[in-house]
């Protein structure tokens, strides 16, 4: 296996310069997206503040288990994609392009995993009827406003859903770039951005498990 | 009456009224100072150092000053911080109500003030509040946020559905005082308006003991003229107009006498007993093409001031 | 006079400039060169302010009898929120950083563009369908929320709020991707010499304002899914009538709003440094305290948003604590415009046009930001809040600050831009049209407030009269100004004299080049050995 070369871009002065503001950018990036759920854990904090007993009780009622699992799926996937990173990094001629694929290609399968547990989740959900609003019509919770715990429920592993498929399609593309032959010692950037949000998508849901299931 | 306002602020019609024009203008004077001093510098400055020729250049080459700076850094903090203790101080007359203050409870609702008093009686659009004594009025929505505003009372309050806000004010003298809804809350925002009829105290104690409120009945009042200013005064306009134009709901013109369809496809003669019934259960029956957004008014109006509306708009032709 | 600057452009051959580099409408809609990204946001933003403009003349119209004038109440909510709605987020909030920052960013920092080109493109076109959303919105029958949003009522109310919310976290991103690319960009783009203490003050407000971009912006962006899932799913967060809590929503929307204000005005404070110095010839007066209050400003104005709140029924605590964070952000504004007016002492002034528009932002900002303190006060917000007053401070400061000081920078840098100077003369009649204009209009507008006429009003009672009709002419004169700057402008684009490199002598890098610039900016890229205010005086250099 070979390496393709990469070009520096026209505007920059060298490859240093590139790739320390691709990071600095993604840095920033990812402030904003710490920023976009940071407003569902108020709303969390608020409704939690305003319905004690009801929250407890509600949260109780999902299932520990699949949290669990999908908890240690996305900590093994952060592994698998930290070690990504380091193939990519100590690539010389190539001769870790295999490496690089297969690492990604079992993150990706991970992230699959974690969604095939929440289908199971969501599905479940769905039929006994734990939904948000109006929708809601359980009837093993004995509280008032139970809807507003599920409400949150399903905005916040919704989004963090739809980050995890995001981060899928990313780290897809940084795959076939890397079957490609484009990422080497001199040039690993996209691994390590794609590999970045991927860690923050997990940072993500190990704040989202405890203060979901466990509290 | 009390003075007539100045070129600032309404006529001061409530005890606090006085501290807050005061506290006005001291911030008043403090900006016009600021202001004449920066433009008075200004002009003074564009006027002498004038660029005269092309190739002129500045006559000063300072960039910076640290006393100087270190100066008008500190002055306006200390003069920002007067503004807010003062401010503060102000703000907490205005919050808290004196303990022997007279309750009365404030119902908001699209677009209408209903006031409950503790003798049980009921207005619309018209608080009665006696001069000289503390008022607090304990407010709560039935739909989307209002706001309680008395300019010459210098008071106000967002009115809030599931929870209670509140604001009390001492009326100086008997009279007329505007209240305003000033928040946003849709069509009729701009007609949600009521009065605060402030009465001698011994009058208002007599009212309250009769429990019932001087205007109320309208004796001697020719009905349709009557009719006319409840219109507006109990805010039909927000909903319905006397010209023929669609609003929220049906023009009263020309509605007495037709044939109205309703949505559940039955035909009514618009009559006396079916206006009545319109505004005390709208919901009864719902006119075709319109939702039903009208609330009720039962117990808000007295039996004259209904008979008086039904003379109106008997009267648009 | 002497340029000592290196790399300062001699006025000789032209070369290819970037307007004629690649020809053809896909070159434009494919490039990405951060000129030609900045002058199509200009078009956009023109074109919306126009939009916006239009809206605020049928409001005045509408107002200027009580009652129906021109439209009815339920069009005329939907107009002055959709006023609102455009003049914030499609013009004001792009207008100075995605516009003219972009264009000028690079060349100040000696760059040959931003960080991330694809990126600065990506936003123009996410701009671009947040715009169409929220025109869609409009044709859908339009929003009547005002532009706040507040529930319940946006919650329960007909329309296409949904849509309209959609777009504000739309343009949300493009705003985002702005700020991001500024921030990457004034960190690892500068010039070879081009130190944190040489930076040009525009660059200093780009990046507070970019801090607060980045920081602020998510946080809106959350806020209308939210409220957009409540009113899909009902999920209860800020419908009372699902055991929400209304008022919660007033503090996601300010954490945003409030800050935004100040999206919008830093970058007009950053033109302004660059014009007082450049028409006065001479140094900036307090260079570090301009560039700090910047980003003391970006973060001080996140612990504020609590006084437009004072008579919500938060607790009286809150408004003790938010009144007092409201004056400390009022202080480097201060400092920011007794600099300014220290700078024009003993200057060689020049009342070009884009002095008149700086010496206009001076006092109506200062109007503005002097009015903001009855607005901080507790005891003066209670009788003030959600009247005209406020309308008349937000104008002030929105269009007395920024707008006037948008304006200041395009008469400023429109040379640089098209490479083409306009009529001085006419200039200089809009900007006093505009003066006149403008105080006729919202100056009226304090005094009603303050006798207590509230805003978002379609019909008012009796004693307002007089002062709607006077506000209302003033408009009209408003109007004219524009018109004729449009006119004046747009002639010189096809018959204007050609600009030199720097027509106004100024020392910042973008004067350094050929106007307008070639594709890629500087053929070598500069190395910078004195800041951008060095201008030669009588008395010597200048002193720091
Ligand atoms: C460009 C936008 C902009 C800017 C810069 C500001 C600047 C300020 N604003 Fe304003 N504001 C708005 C846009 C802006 N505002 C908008 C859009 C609203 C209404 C939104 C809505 O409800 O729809 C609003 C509303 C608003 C409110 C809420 C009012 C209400 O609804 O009841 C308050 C209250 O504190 C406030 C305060 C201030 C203050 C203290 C400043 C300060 O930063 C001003 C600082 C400047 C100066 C002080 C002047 C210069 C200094 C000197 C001349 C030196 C001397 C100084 C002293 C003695 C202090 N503003
Ligand atoms: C940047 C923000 C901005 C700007 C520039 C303006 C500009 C103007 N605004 Fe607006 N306004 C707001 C932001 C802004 N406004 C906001 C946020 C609200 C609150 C909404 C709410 O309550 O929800 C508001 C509300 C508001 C109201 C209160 C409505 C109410 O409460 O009922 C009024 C009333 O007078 C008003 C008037 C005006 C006027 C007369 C102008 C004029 O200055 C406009 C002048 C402009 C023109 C006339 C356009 C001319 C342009 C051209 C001809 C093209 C030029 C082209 C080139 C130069 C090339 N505005
Ligand atoms: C919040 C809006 C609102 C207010 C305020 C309001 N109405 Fe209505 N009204 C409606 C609507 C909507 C309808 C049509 C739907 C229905 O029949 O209930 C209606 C219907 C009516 C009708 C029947 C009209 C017809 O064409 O058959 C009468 C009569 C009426 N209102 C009288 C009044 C009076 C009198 C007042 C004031 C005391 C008043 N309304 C205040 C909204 C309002
Ligand atoms: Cu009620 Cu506005
Ligand atoms: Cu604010």
């Amino acid at each position: 296996m070979s390496i393709v070369k990469h070009q520096v871009g026209h505007h920059f002065f060298s490859g240093a310069q590139e790739s320390s503001s691709a990071k600095l950018g993604m840095w920033l990036f990812l402030v904003t997206e710490v920023l976009l759920f940071s407003g569902l854990f108020v709303a969390y904090t608020v409704i939690k503040s305003t319905n004690p007993e009801m929250w407890a009780e509600a949260s109780s009622h999902l299932d520990t288990t699949m949290g669990t699992i999908n908890t240690i799926v996305l900590i093994t996937s952060s592994f698998t994609v930290a070690l990504a990173v380091r193939a990519a990094q100590t690539n010389k001629n190539g001769e870790k392009n295999g490496q690089l694929f297969w690492l990604l290609f079992v993150t990706i399968l991970l992230a699959g995993a974690f969604l095939v547990v929440k289908y199971f989740e969501y599905s479940h959900k769905f039929h006994v009827g734990m939904l948000p609003g109006e929708a809601y019509f359980y009837d093993g919770i004995p509280h008032a406003n139970a809807h507003r715990f599920f409400g949150v429920y399903f905005l916040m592993t919704g989004l963090h859903g739809i980050h995890v498929v995001i981060g899928m399609g990313v780290l897809t593309w940084v795959l076939v770039r890397a079957r490609k032959g484009h990422f080497y010692e001199g040039y690993y950037t996209p691994v390590e951005l794609g590999g970045l949000y991927w860690h923050l998508v997990d940072l993500i849901w190990i704040y989202l498990f405890p203060l979901l299931y466990l509290v | 009456m009390a003075s007539s306002g100045s070129f600032w602020m309404p006529e001061q019609g409530s005890t606090i009224a006085a501290d807050v024009d005061t506290l006005f203008d001291f911030i008043y004077y403090l900006n016009v100072i600021f202001f004449v001093l920066i433009t008075a510098a200004t002009i003074y400055f564009v006027v002498k150092y004038k660029r005269k020729s092309d190739d002129q250049l500045a006559s000063s080459n300072v960039g910076h000053n640290t006393a100087l700076e270190a100066a008008w850094t500190f002055v306006p903090l200390v003069l920002v911080i007067i503004c807010f203790v003062w401010g503060f101080r102000v703000f907490l007359d205005q919050s808290v109500a004196p303990a022997n203050a007279l309750e009365v409870q404030v119902k908001a609702e699209k677009w209408k003030w209903n006031f409950q008093y503790s003798n049980g009686s009921q207005t619309l659009n018209e608080l009665f509040a006696p001069a000289g004594r503390p008022v607090k009025l304990v407010m709560s929505s039935k739909d989307v946020l209002h706001s309680f505003f008395v300019p010459n009372f210098r008071i106000k309050s967002d009115v809030v559905p599931n929870r209670y806000t509140s604001v009390w004010f001492e009326a100086k003298e008997p009279g007329d005082y505007q209240i305003y809804c000033t928040e946003y809350c849709g069509t009729g925002h701009s007609s949600m308006l009521a009065t605060v009829k402030v009465l001698p105290a011994e009058e208002f104690d007599k009212a309250m003991l009769k429990g019932e409120w001087p205007g109320q009945s309208g004796e001697g009042r020719d009905p349709v003229e009557w009719g006319k200013e409840l219109y507006v005064s109990k805010t039909c306009n927000a909903c319905h107009s006397v010209d023929g134009s669609r609003l929220v709901g049906p023009s009263f013109k020309g509605l007495f006498g037709k044939d109205e369809k309703m949505t559940d496809g039955a035909t009514v003669k618009v009559d006396e007993n079916y206006i009545r019934e319109s505004i005390m259960d709208p919901n009864a029956k719902i006119v075709e093409g319109y939702a039903p957004a009208m609330p009720s008014f039962a117990g808000q109006l007295s039996d004259g001031q209904t008979d008086a509306l039904i003379a109106y708009i008997k009267s648009l032709k | 006079m002497s340029m000592t600057q290196a790399g300062f452009a001699h006025e000789g051959a032209q070369e290819t400039n970037y307007l004629q580099a690649k020809k053809g409408l896909m070159s434009w809609l494919y490039t990405v060169d951060h000129k030609r990204i900045g002058v199509m946001y200009l078009a956009s933003v023109l074109s919306t302010f126009l939009l916006g403009g239009v809206m605020a003349l049928l409001v005045r119209a509408e107002l200027f009898t009580a009652g129906e004038t021109i439209m009815g109440a339920d069009t005329y909510n939907r107009v002055f929120t959709l006023h609102g709605l455009v003049m914030v987020f499609l013009f004001i909030i792009p207008a100075i950083p995605a516009a003219m920052g972009n264009f000028v960013l690079p060349l100040m920092l000696g760059a040959k563009d931003v960080a991330f080109p694809r990126l600065n493109l990506a936003s123009f076109y996410v701009y671009c369908v947040g715009t169409v959303m929220a025109l869609y919105a409009v044709v859908a029958g339009g929003v009547d929320t005002g532009w706040t949003f507040y529930t319940p009522y946006s919650a329960s109310v007909n329309g296409p709020v949904v849509m309209m919310t959609m777009a504000a976290f739309v343009l949300g991103f493009s705003s985002i991707f702005t700020g991001l690319n500024f921030i990457v960009t004034v960190h690892k783009m500068r010039a070879p010499g081009l130190t944190w203490g040489r930076l040009p003050l525009m660059v200093w407000a780009l990046y507070a304002t970019s801090i607060i971009q980045v920081m602020a912006t998510p946080v809106l962006g959350i806020t209308l899914l939210l409220l957009a899932m409540e009113r899909v799913l009902h999920v209860g967060i800020f419908d009372p009538a699902m055991g929400g809590d209304p008022v919660l929503f007033q503090h996601f929307f300010w954490f945003y709003s409030h800050p935004a204000v100040y999206i919008m005005i830093l970058p007009g404070m950053g033109i302004m440094s660059e014009l007082v110095t450049t028409f006065s010839r001479k140094t900036i007066f307090g260079y570090r305290a301009i560039a700090l209050s910047s980003i003391a400003i970006a973060v001080i104005s996140f612990l504020v948003w609590g006084h437009h709140m004072f008579v919500s029924g938060q607790s009286v605590y809150a408004g003790m604590i938010f009144s007092f964070l409201t004056f400390l952000v009022a202080i480097p504004s201060a400092i920011k415009v007794l600099n300014w007016t220290a700078t024009l002492y003993k200057g060689s002034i020049s009342l070009a046009a884009p002095m008149q528009w700086a010496l206009q932002f001076l006092i109506l900002f200062t109007i503005g930001g002097l009015t903001g303190i009855f607005l901080g006060t507790l005891g003066t917000d209670v009788h003030l809040h959600d009247t005209y007053f406020v309308v008349a401070h937000f104008h002030y400061v929105m269009v007395g600050g920024t707008v006037t000081a948008f304006v200041g920078g395009l008469h400023y840098w429109w040379p640089k831009m098209f490479g083409r100077m306009y009529n001085e003369k006419l200039a200089t009649v809009s900007s006093i049209l505009f003066f006149i204009g403008f105080n006729v209009t919202f100056f009226t507008q304090f005094v009603m407030g303050s006798q207590g006429m509230p805003r978002r009003y379609y019909n008012y009672v009796e004693k307002f009269q007089t002062l709607h009709q006077i506000s209302t002419m003033g408009t009209w004169l408003i109007g004219a100004a524009f018109l004729l700057m449009a006119g004046y402008l747009i002639a010189s684009l096809k018959s204007g004299a050609k600009a030199p490199a720097n027509p106004w002598g100024a020392r910042s890098l973008e004067w350094a080049i050929q106007s307008p610039p070639i594709e890629h900016n500087f053929h070598e890229i500069p190395t910078v050995q004195e800041g951008p205010y060095e201008y030669p005086t009588t008395v010597g250099p200048a002193k720091h």
